[in-house]
């Protein structure tokens, strides 16, 4: 997709949204979910939109975890580092899937399948660790189990 | 023959689509349902089947029996995997349900449901009475603030109404970032229109005809179910004169206090503002806010229903009614408690969490997520009370216990404390910023041996001018894990 293209689809995400109150996270999340990430080129169309700077949108985007700014793997992996999943060995977890992965926290693995985030908590504590892998929870999970799972992703990326 | 099979999260996580699944695919004549969880979270998937005498509960069930569980047709109460009446299950039978009264019971978005289970009867109530009358009866019922403040919630509704202004806002705190505690989760996953009919009457009571639910991006499937919830209850014409809409957050767990949530919904960066002026008077973009957490929102309609004495009837002390507790991390049974105020936090652990998931003995209890304290095994006779909690140092907050087991390693989590908020913090207020950031360094001091009596010393300092300087409770609470654990576990810090 070229600047030009980007600028316009940008626009086109954006200008229904713009009249919501408090309208800049619902348009970054919509460009997030479209493009993946937030492309640099949006940042001008979403700032002139919302008669913003780019600086306060950057800082806006810049805030929140949530928000990436470059392109990832084809999942994401977000491993819950919270106080509860560390009660049930999350440390553990984090450690075996980086030296699996080969890749940190914020890294994306060599085939592009997936990219490692941290969390701090999902939500379902009682049943920890857990993982959650885009929308796609999982929970009691063990180093063996998420291999397989993402065996089963870098398979289907390949 | 009705069969339920949970749709929450947790459920799902386990698996549960496939059990449905593999449910329609038997020759069998069966009506599966997708209820809620019942927040027996250790149980999930608790498949459940209609009998005569009422709904059999079957635990943990793995997709791949479903075939062996029915190969004799539908299983009684005489199978072996049969758990009973789930009613009369001990940890849901000693429970006092009134906020979570019908999660797991129906089916989420069934508008019929919910009404068949005394939805709406508090609207109703409420439509009757003066909006003093209802502010009133939040007041009477001793409500606080169930986010963690436990700030009456009737004083903060009175502000608001008594507040002047042409536009006035109800928002719902539903950024749950608290380790240890998911009933907000529940409550959105398993009976959204109880928090939909909870704002509609907030904002009967105050005089705000609009809302916003700000629900973290960490839970895509409550999102989706409120925003399914409110089509249907707007379709209705529950929201004639209430537009609501949810907002995702995206990831910071300073959006949960309220003043960054309320940037954060205005479209900037979630930090913190001054106080005052109180959200209440000047709120979201700058008019009167009804700032509340799912929890308190999702009491309302019980109050309103059943009376305000009846919810105060319980409880202990000045902590009235009941409290949802989440017993999380390294526990045998956990799940969602809910119980009047008062009982032991051992009766909470031992009774209903049955000690821990390891079979270890437990070494301490972290209270109120990652601001809140450790407490030690010889503190557990110490009454769930927000008064009670305080006077030993810890917090009830928004109700989550998190257990750890005698392998725990105290200084580590001290140490997961400060890096914790350094992540967090949002860099308003320079104690908070850099303090949790020289925390991690001289708590990594101490533990590699160097000059640690000196550097303990120091950490003491640091925590006492974070609780004294920050700006809000991350830096100002941050410190209360560090210093539980230098106290209780001093030869692990």
């Amino acid at each position: 997709m070229t600047n030009v293209d980007i600028k316009q689809v940008t626009l086109e995400i954006a200008t229904p949204l713009l009249n919501e109150p408090g309208a800049l996270l619902p348009i970054l999340h919509a460009l997030q979910d479209h493009f993946g990430y937030i492309p640099t080129e949006s940042v001008a169309v979403v700032a002139r939109g919302l008669n913003l700077s780019r600086a306060e949108v950057h800082g806006v985007i810049s805030f929140y975890d949530w928000f990436q700014t470059a392109p990832g793997g084809s999942k994401t992996l977000y491993i819950c580092r919270a106080e509860a999943c560390q009660a049930m060995g999350a440390a553990a977890l984090e450690a075996s899937v980086k030296k699996l992965l080969g890749i940190d926290f914020h890294q994306t693995s060599r085939d592009g399948s997936v990219t490692l985030q941290p969390v701090y908590c999902l939500g379902n504590c009682a049943c920890s660790p857990n993982v959650m892998i885009d929308d796609k929870l999982y929970s009691r999970v063990t180093a063996e189990s998420l291999a397989g799972v993402l065996a089963a992703i870098s398979e289907q990326a390949s | 023959m009705k069969i339920y099979v949970p749709n929450d999260s947790t459920a799902l996580a386990q698996g549960a689509d496939d059990i449905a699944r593999a449910l329609t695919e038997l020759d069998l004549d069966l009506n599966v349902v997708r209820n809620g969880s019942r927040g027996l979270c250790w149980l999930e998937p608790l498949l459940e089947i209609d009998s005569p005498e009422g709904r059999l509960g079957f635990g943990r069930v793995d997709p791949d029996e479903i075939s062996a569980l029915f190969a004799q047709g539908v299983p009684d109460r005489s199978h072996a995997r049969c758990l009973g009446l789930v009613e009369e299950l001990p940890y849901l039978a000693k429970q006092t349900r009134l906020t979570a009264a019908r999660i797991g019971i129906i089916e989420p978005t069934s508008l019929a449901d919910y009404i068949a289970h005394g939805g709406f009867e508090g609207l109703s109530k409420a439509k009757e009475m003066a909006a003093a009358n209802i502010v009133a009866a939040v007041t009477a019922s001793g409500l606080r603030g169930r986010g963690g403040a436990a700030f009456p919630t009737g004083i903060k509704w009175q502000t608001v109404l008594d507040a002047t202004g042409d536009k006035k806002y109800i928002v719902c705190n539903a950024d749950e970032g608290d380790s240890g505690t998911y009933v907000d989760r529940l409550i959105m996953e398993c009976d959204p229109f109880v928090l939909i009919e909870g704002m509609i009457i907030a904002g009967l009571a105050v005089g705000a005809d609009q809302g916003f639910i700000y629900c973290r991006a960490e839970y895509p499937l409550a999102i989706d179910r409120l925003q399914q919830a409110i089509e249907i209850a707007d379709d209705a014409g529950y929201l004639d004169n209430f537009a609501l809409q949810v907002r995702k957050a995206a990831g910071a767990y300073i959006c949960g206090e309220e003043t960054s949530l309320l940037e954060s919904l205005e479209g900037k960066r979630g930090q913190i503002r001054f106080r005052p002026p109180l959200p209440a008077i000047e709120g979201l973009f700058g008019k009167p806010t009804v700032v509340n957490n799912v929890i308190s929102l999702a009491s309302i309609p019980t109050i309103l229903a059943h009376g305000p004495e009846r919810y105060q009837e319980y409880g202990s002390g000045r902590s009235r009614g009941t409290l949802t507790v989440q017993l999380a991390g390294n526990t045998k049974h956990g799940g969602l408690v809910e119980v009047p105020f008062g009982l032991s936090l051992r009766q909470l652990l031992e009774d209903f969490g049955g000690g821990t998931a390891t079979g270890l003995p437990i070494k301490a209890v972290q209270a109120g997520g990652p601001l809140g304290a450790y407490i030690p095994p010889a503190q557990f006779d110490t009454l769930l009370d927000y008064e009670a909690f305080k006077e030993i140092g810890a917090m009830v907050g928004h109700g989550g216990l998190v257990v750890f087991d005698e392998n725990t390693d105290m200084g580590h989590m001290a140490h997961f404390a400060m890096e914790f908020c350094a992540v967090e913090s949002c860099g308003k207020c320079t104690p908070c910023r850099i303090g949790s950031v020289r925390g991690v360094e001289v708590i990594d001091r101490i533990r590699s041996d160097e000059q640690a009596q000196d550097n303990r010393i120091l950490l003491h300092d640091l925590c006492q001018t974070m609780i004294d300087g920050s700006l809000c409770a991350l830096g100002g609470m941050a410190p209360y894990p560090v210093l539980s654990i230098m106290e209780h576990f001093s030869d692990e810090l």
